[in-house]
């Protein structure tokens, strides 16, 4: 065995299934996530489609209860551990090391098991629809105790957490140590691309909120088998506890899904609006910002439990701070776009989409934030209708305009630009369709999972519908127009958009296996934020 | 499958319905019928007014910039990408917008808190999936199911519309029964999971969670019949669990609650004779439905995992287990709540000897007062 013969094998790409299963290469374990999480977003969807057929009309005329109650469960579980954040961690996989001129990513054997561990744990979790009492059918904030009342499926439940939890953690330190460590020469920190700082602040939340989810379920689980009582008040304890430890979690969760959707929005609107970001620091701090506040609002998610007033007006105050960064961002954004010289290609479109209906989504969350109105929104369909907006047209919308914009460089050819925008205008009225009705069902006294309502909610739950299904026939287009592309069309050309700027459009399209094996040399305009 | 197909054509067609006749369409909050209720619904137009104007200048300006600032249209693209300036004005303005929403709030906030001064005081404990109430100055303790016809319309099968009943999963067999114009105390507790007590009327919803006690008021200023839901989720029963609150008069308030205890102590007295098996069928099955059918069906088939089924088990036909069965009722077993607080000895007699002959469990066993009584420690 030569040392010549293992550098030539070294070189070309391994081929068949043990591409895949053993790969080490951030592309195609970047590949690799963002099918997988395109598949979930598929059965996710479906259980979307089952939940929205079930409310099509007043009266239970597919599922029993118990079901359907399961299906709001596992859909939400699958969306954001499945769908979301894997198709975040797909993109960072792939773009990171390409942006800041890195060959790989700094911990490639770490990097395979992140991905392959997550496809058991969602076998798991979908194999507990089929087990003796049913799916996880708590909601997925798994509030004890009703929590506790779940069959076989339980530990199941726990063990898909923790797996998935371990997961993202794992490929949030890969994240931050290739950051911090392989930045090609001349790339200081505040010349890094936005995505690439929106992804390390993002990695920084999931280190930091993730364990603490763990440990909630982990509590739930002695409750449940080893006599503890962390959250029984029989015993001593507390259920709201748990709702304090979950949302500590949960909060800053709505900003791992939302983080790196701020990130491709401002890559690809200086792009196609050809004229640099505007306010390239303010929006690293705002990032920062709006990271740091995440971790004092948790409990603007209760403010019904009862807390005494001072923790209410507290995370009043702290949650209504949130959207002055948030609100800097959109003016960047806006300013971005000022004076530019636009065009509007699917991944613009999408951006643009992305802007006008997250901001949507973050007025209604102002109006969540006021805690003496939020006793009447609370755990309504106005609830539903702001996290619908910005998880869906928010972070669903970004990841797609991010599918578009880098699939040529991903595959070597141009997708179909006309289907693409089909798909867009589909989506966007589809979307509004289905999630703005449900704001006037909140107002009007819909309370949120629930199979089954009274006739003057009616009319509004048939639109909603009709959205639904309208948007969940839409997105088959999208992988028609993904397969498309991956098969051939036009030629891509290393930099595909006229006014794309970064690391990763000075390599081929599509990208070669290795790329960045010397660190680049980076001139003056590629370092222009 | 063609049942499936048939069903999809009957609701596509049931489907053109409810946009013709039923013509309710509820844009926006209630403004309900408390001094605070009207509160909060101008605290949420105030806020709903100020992201509507937000969002007009700043998604105006973007589609003015879409229009103009187009490459199709010839324009060059501007260099400029900082200003200090600019990002300080849009920092400071949104700043100075949310300190003038958290001040009204913080008063509004402040003024919802005050529970003190309350003239009356009522519980309300949650259960899956009812409702208790209990008056604590008058001494008076109410259940509230979900009312009958509802129970009926809610089952899955084809012969039921819902359509046909206005309060549809909005009905109870005991409303709340509240005084106006009286600052009433409202308790919110568990019995087994969390709960959430909500009529939009009033302006508020709280959590009611096994173990603590939230407290919470009210004064109605406006006789009349209140509707709203449990609003955390509860499990399978969650959607079928209203909350009706009927407001009337202090006099009124005050007959109604002498009438109710009479009531009360007349049913229980009646409970405990000897009963003909007709009877006690009859009352068993009513006792059924509103107590037993969420879990273990109409049909006593139960969910399969989670509920257990009462057609041909062991406990409900097997001689030996009589005993066995009554005590369940009274005492509970693990999901199933204890059912001897809330029922008494002639519901629990009949209820027993109602799923011990229904369903197929042809025992033809029969049990009165007397033998639940027994059981009683």
């Amino acid at each position: 065995m030569s040392t010549v013969a293992h550098e030539h094998d070294h070189h070309h790409a391994p081929t068949g299934l043990k591409r895949w299963i053993f790969s080490t290469n951030h592309k195609d374990i970047g590949t690799l996530y963002l099918i997988f999480s395109l598949m979930m977003f598929f059965i996710g969807g479906a259980m979307a489609m089952i939940i929205r057929a079930e409310l099509f009309q007043p009266g239970l005329q597919f599922v029993d209860p118990q079901f359907y109650n399961s299906m709001v469960t596992v859909h939400a579980l699958i969306m954001i551990f499945g769908a979301v954040m894997p198709a975040g961690v797909g993109l960072a996989n792939w773009m990171i090391p390409l942006m800041i001129g890195a060959p790989d990513m700094a911990l490639p054997r770490m990097n395979n098991m992140s991905f392959w561990i997550l496809p058991f744990g969602f076998a798991l979790l979908i194999s507990t629809l089929f087990m003796n009492g049913g799916g996880p059918a708590g909601g997925w904030t798994m509030y004890p105790p009703l929590v506790l009342q779940l069959g076989d499926a339980f530990p199941f439940l726990i063990f898909t957490v923790h797996i998935l939890g371990v997961s993202s953690i794992m490929g949030a330190i890969n994240i931050i140590a290739t950051v911090f460590n392989m930045r090609a020469p001349g790339m200081t920190l505040m010349k890094m691309p936005l995505f690439v700082w929106t992804w390390v602040i993002t990695a920084f939340l999931l280190i930091a909120s993730l364990p603490v989810l763990a440990g909630a379920v982990t509590m739930l689980l002695t409750d449940k088998y080893f006599g503890t009582s962390f959250f029984n008040a029989a015993g001593g304890g507390d259920p709201v506890l748990f709702q304090h430890i979950f949302w500590f979690f949960g909060h800053p969760e709505v900003y791992i899904l939302a983080l790196p959707a701020f990130g491709i929005v401002s890559t690809i609107i200086p792009t196609f609006a050809r004229k640099p970001l505007f306010g390239y620091a303010s929006m690293v701090y705002a990032t920062a910002s709006i990271a740091i506040l995440s971790f004092f609002v948790w409990a603007h998610h209760m403010f019904t439990v009862g807390m005494p007033i001072k923790g209410e007006l507290f995370f009043m105050y702290a949650t209504m701070l949130i959207a002055v960064p948030t609100g800097v961002k959109v003016f960047n954004w806006m300013a971005t776009m000022w004076r530019g010289a636009m065009t509007f290609e699917a991944p613009m479109l999408f951006s643009i989409a992305f802007v006008i209906l997250f901001t949507i989504g973050g007025f209604s969350g102002l109006m969540l934030g006021i805690t003496p109105v939020d006793f009447q929104y609370h755990d309504t369909y106005f609830v539903v209708a702001h996290f619908h907006y910005v998880l869906l047209t928010g972070a669903v919308f970004s990841l797609m305009a991010a599918a578009y914009y880098w699939l040529p460089k991903w595959t070597g050819y141009m997708y179909d630009e006309k289907l693409a925008k089909i798909h867009f205008w589909l989506s966007t009225i589809a979307a509004n369709v289905l999630f703005f009705p449900q704001h006037f069902l909140g107002l009007a006294g819909m309370p949120r999972r629930i199979p089954d309502y009274n006739i003057v909610f009616a009319d509004f739950n048939m639109i909603s519908s009709i959205g639904g299904f309208a948007y969940g026939i839409s997105q088959l287009l999208f992988v028609y127009i993904v397969i498309k592309c991956a098969l051939g069309g036009k030629k891509a050309k290393a930099q595909a958009w006229e006014g794309a700027k970064g690391l990763e459009w000075t390599v081929p399209s599509p990208a070669p296996f290795h790329t960045f094996e010397t660190p680049p040399k980076l001139t003056k305009s590629m370092l222009e934020n | 499958m063609t049942s499936i197909y048939k069903k999809i054509l009957q609701v596509l067609f049931l489907a053109t319905l409810p946009l013709t006749v039923l013509a309710d369409w509820g844009l926006n909050m209630r403004e309900g019928v408390t001094p605070i209720s009207q509160k909060v619904y101008d605290m949420h137009m105030v806020s709903l007014w100020v992201v509507t104007i937000i969002g007009i200048v700043v998604f105006g300006i973007m589609f003015w910039s879409i229009f103009h600032h187009r490459k199709s249209r010839g324009v060059k693209p501007a260099k400029f990408s900082h200003s200090t300036t600019v990002e300080i004005i849009w920092t400071a303005i949104p700043l100075l917008i949310i300190i003038g929403l958290a001040i009204p709030a913080t008063k509004l906030l402040i003024e919802m808190d005050d529970t003190s001064d309350t003239a009356l005081t009522v519980k309300a404990v949650g259960y899956q999936w009812k409702w208790k109430y209990e008056y604590l100055e008058d001494d008076l303790t109410i259940y509230s199911n979900l009312d009958e016809k509802s129970v009926e319309l809610s089952q899955r099968v084809d012969s039921v519309n819902p359509m046909e009943h206005p309060d549809y999963l909005l009905d109870v067999d005991e409303p709340l029964v509240l005084p106006t114009n009286t600052k009433i105390r409202i308790l919110t507790t568990a019995n087994d999971v969390i709960h959430a007590w909500w009529v939009p009327d009033l302006g508020w919803k709280r959590d009611a969670i096994p173990g603590f006690i939230n407290d919470n008021w009210t004064m109605i200023n406006e006789p009349g019949t209140y509707r709203g839901q449990c609003a955390e989720i509860c499990g399978k029963g969650h959607g079928y669990m209203p909350i009706v609150v009927k407001a009337v008069s202090m006099d009124e308030y005050k007959t109604w609650v002498a009438e109710k205890k009479q009531e009360q102590v007349a049913a229980a007295e009646a409970s405990s004779k000897e009963m003909s098996m007709e009877e006690l069928m009859t009352k068993g099955e009513a006792v059924y439905k509103a107590n037993c059918l969420a879990c273990h069906q109409a049909n006593g088939e139960g969910v399969q995992g989670v509920f257990p089924a009462i057609a041909g088990s062991q406990l409900a036909t097997k001689p030996e287990n009589l005993q066995a069965h009554i005590t369940q009722i009274i005492y509970g077993k693990n999901l199933m709540p204890a059912f001897g607080e809330q029922l008494n000895d002639g519901d629990i007699a009949s209820v027993v000897t109602y799923t011990r002959n229904a369903f197929g469990n042809d025992t033809g066993d029969v049990v009165q007062a007397a033998d639940v009584a027994a059981e009683r420690k």
